[in-house]
């Protein structure tokens, strides 16, 4: 179990390794000058703009950019700063709690309606809840996020007035419409999943011989049926939790949330491969690491899965 | 079937004072199909008393497990309907019993063996608390007091280790100590009543043996009522008092085991008892009864097995023969069960050559 730990630790060197270089690469091959593009119209003198190149290692070859970037991470826990001269540490420190409240949000939200609606449409099977969620769901799959997005914006945001439209003013209210529009196709997704595990199960060996054992149906749906048709479910949302953060950049956008999201748009348009790829480190860390929590979570709830 | 058949015999060996333990009269069972309403079991009967061992023996299809899943009220419904009949466990019916009455008979009074012990179980918990689970909820036992009766069930049924073994999983057992977790499971609160269904049917031939003589003494040791559901002929003569031989969702003949294997008094037993290889035939074909059951969605009139029957005839074809007394004890549901069981009943086929089908005689008398 621990040797197995250890080396799903080492992997994350070279997955982190490659995620950077790859999105350093891309940020790179954006075209234009992005100390052209943030003087903007006002005119910039040439010795200005020498002093920040050399200062952003600018004119360097791409590869080396890269190490000096690397570099300064490991000597001295530098990961860069905006051409402002704001460390990208500052920005992550203010912003993350902005994402992860709103990936909090979101994963509640999902959890709850998709294993509730997932169970109901099970236990209903074939009635008016089940064809509920069934279409219901497909609705939700299909949809683009930004869609939704708006959706909720006019009909919770502007005609009942219920949420606030955008921003983060209004405490955890706020975070409410965009959680809920990221936790859309989620939602659907996971409904189904559990509906259709449950199902299963209820049809196995094993919960028949509960039944013949004389529990009572509810003993035998929650301790025996819905105990393994969960498994699925917790392997699904922590992947889910860990591809949350790519989400949120298209959603922090829409509800104009000052999160980790928005930051990476305007850092993309704006050039700072720094910026950037700080962030999408982050967002790279955090996804091995959930998945190593989930891939654990699985040998804990499944005992015919072990790790050595 | 009339009152008479019912009443009389077909409980051979048991004075006639002993209540039945467990009495099945006219049983109906139907499913519903996409191809039509199949019959599953059409007006089945037996009883059971205590200390006896009922096996019910027959093909795939031949109503067998619905028969035990009806039993023991897990029968998936829908599909499945009971169309007709009654199921007195002392009396008392348990078709029209109200559903917490017979929630609480079940495991308790009247439990029952899969065949499938691995998919039996519950994967993902260990085996010591599936046994306790029975205590926890029948006799609402501590949490401890009931691993320690699981514990103790699991050495009664010659688990080694029984105490480290408990917080196990399925999965860590072998074939054979996994089914006798089931049997401790099932006669952890001292049934009167065990259905075992294909209980070695998934297991090695050596382990078979073990499990059965498990099986048996547990029975004797507890006084149960032993149904054994099973294809195994071998398996039934070992073991049980009585057979009833089911085809087609309706008992063709019921006996006392040796009665049954000497002297039996139904084409379609015959032709089971022939198929059974034999060690000291060498080299020979293997005998088979030829075609296949028919399709419970589209019965031929008359008797069930006359598309298979070697000594058919046009009465065979269009009424349906009632299970009837033939002998002492000994009941059969063939128009010349007498014929039959004297071994004097004439052949009006004979298998074809290939095994493929029946020829009839008549037809090829002229060459």
């Amino acid at each position: 179990m621990t040797r197995y730990i250890i080396r799903r630790l080492l992997q994350f060197i070279p997955v982190i390794l490659i995620s950077t270089l790859i999105v350093y690469a891309l940020v790179f091959a954006i075209p234009g000058d992005p100390i052209r593009a943030l003087a903007g119209d006002r005119p910039m003198s040439d010795a200005v703009r020498e002093t920040l190149r050399e200062q952003y290692n600018l004119d360097d070859p791409f590869l080396v950019q890269y190490f000096k970037y690397i570099w300064g991470i490991v000597t001295a826990l530098d990961f860069g700063s905006t051409f402002n001269g704001r460390p990208v540490t500052d920005i992550i420190e203010q912003r993350l709690p902005v994402t992860a409240t709103l990936a909090l949000v979101t994963l509640v939200i999902q959890t709850i309606m998709g294993v509730i609606a997932g169970i109901l449409a099970a236990l209903y099977r074939d009635r008016f809840f089940d064809r509920f969620v069934q279409v219901s769901t497909v609705a939700m799959v299909a949809l683009p996020t930004l869609v939704i997005g708006f959706l909720l914006q006019l009909v919770f945001g502007l005609n009942l007035g219920w949420f606030p439209i955008a921003g983060i003013n209004n405490g955890i209210t706020s975070y409410i419409l965009p959680a809920l529009t990221m936790a859309a196709v989620s939602t659907g997704i996971l409904a189904r999943l559990v509906r259709s595990e449950l199902l299963d199960s209820l049809k196995s060996d094993y919960v028949r011989t509960a039944t013949a054992k004389g529990m009572k149906r509810t003993r035998v749906i929650t301790r025996h049926g819905l105990r393994n048709s969960l498994i699925p479910a917790v392997t699904f949302i922590g992947a889910d939790l860990a591809s949350m953060l790519g989400g949120s950049i298209i959603v922090e956008t829409i509800f104009n949330l000052p999160g980790l999201g928005q930051q990476v748009f305007n850092s993309i348009q704006g050039q700072e491969g720094t910026v950037v790829v700080g962030i999408v480190t982050l967002f790279v860390l955090f996804f091995v690491v959930i998945n190593l929590i989930v891939d654990l979570l699985y040998g804990l709830l499944d005992p015919r899965i072990r790790y050595e | 079937m009339t009152e008479s058949q019912t009443s009389t015999g077909f409980t051979p060996g048991t004075s006639p004072g002993d209540a039945p333990l467990l009495e099945v009269k006219d049983l109906q069972v139907e499913f519903r199909t996409k191809a039509g309403v199949a019959r599953a079991i059409n007006g089945l009967n037996f009883t059971l008393h205590a200390g006896e061992t009922l096996a019910i023996l027959g093909e795939s299809g031949s109503g067998k497990s619905v028969t035990a899943q009806t039993i023991m009220g897990i029968l998936d419904m829908p599909p499945g309907r009971i169309a007709g009949g009654e199921i007195r466990y002392r009396g008392d019916d348990l078709l029209t019993m109200n559903e917490e009455s017979r929630r609480k008979l079940r495991g308790g009074k009247i439990a029952m063996i899969f065949q499938d012990a691995l998919s039996s179980l519950n994967p993902v918990l260990p085996v010591g608390w599936q046994i306790a689970e029975m205590f926890r909820v029948h006799r609402g036992m501590k949490r401890k007091e009931a691993r320690a009766k699981a514990v103790e069930m699991m050495q009664r049924v010659g688990i080694p280790g029984a105490e480290e073994r408990a917080g196990d999983f399925p999965h860590q057992f072998s074939g054979g100590m996994r089914q006798r977790i089931m049997i401790a499971m099932a006669i952890a609160l001292d049934p009167d009543v065990l259905i075992a269904d294909e209980p070695t049917t998934a297991l090695d031939v050596t382990v078979q043996a073990q499990v059965m003589r498990l099986l048996k003494d547990l029975q004797t040791e507890f006084n149960m009522g032993l149904i054994l559901i099973t294809h195994d002929l071998g398996v039934v003569a070992d073991v049980a008092d009585k057979i009833a031989v089911m085809y087609s969702g309706r008992v063709m003949e019921a006996a006392d085991v040796y009665e049954t294997y000497a002297k039996p008094g139904h084409p379609y037993t015959q032709g089971l008892l022939a198929s059974i290889p034999r060690i000291d035939d060498e080299g020979g074909r293997l005998r088979a009864i030829s075609g296949l059951p028919p399709s419970l969605t589209d019965m031929p009139p008359g008797c069930p097995f006359n598309p298979r029957c070697e000594f058919a005839t046009d009465r065979c074809r269009t009424e349906r023969p009632e299970l009837r007394l033939v002998a002492e004890g000994h009941l059969s549901a063939c128009h010349y069960a007498e014929d039959v069981y004297a071994g004097t009943a004439t052949r009006t086929r004979r298998p074809s050559p290939t095994g493929a089908g029946m020829i009839d005689v008549s037809e090829e008398a002229p060459e």
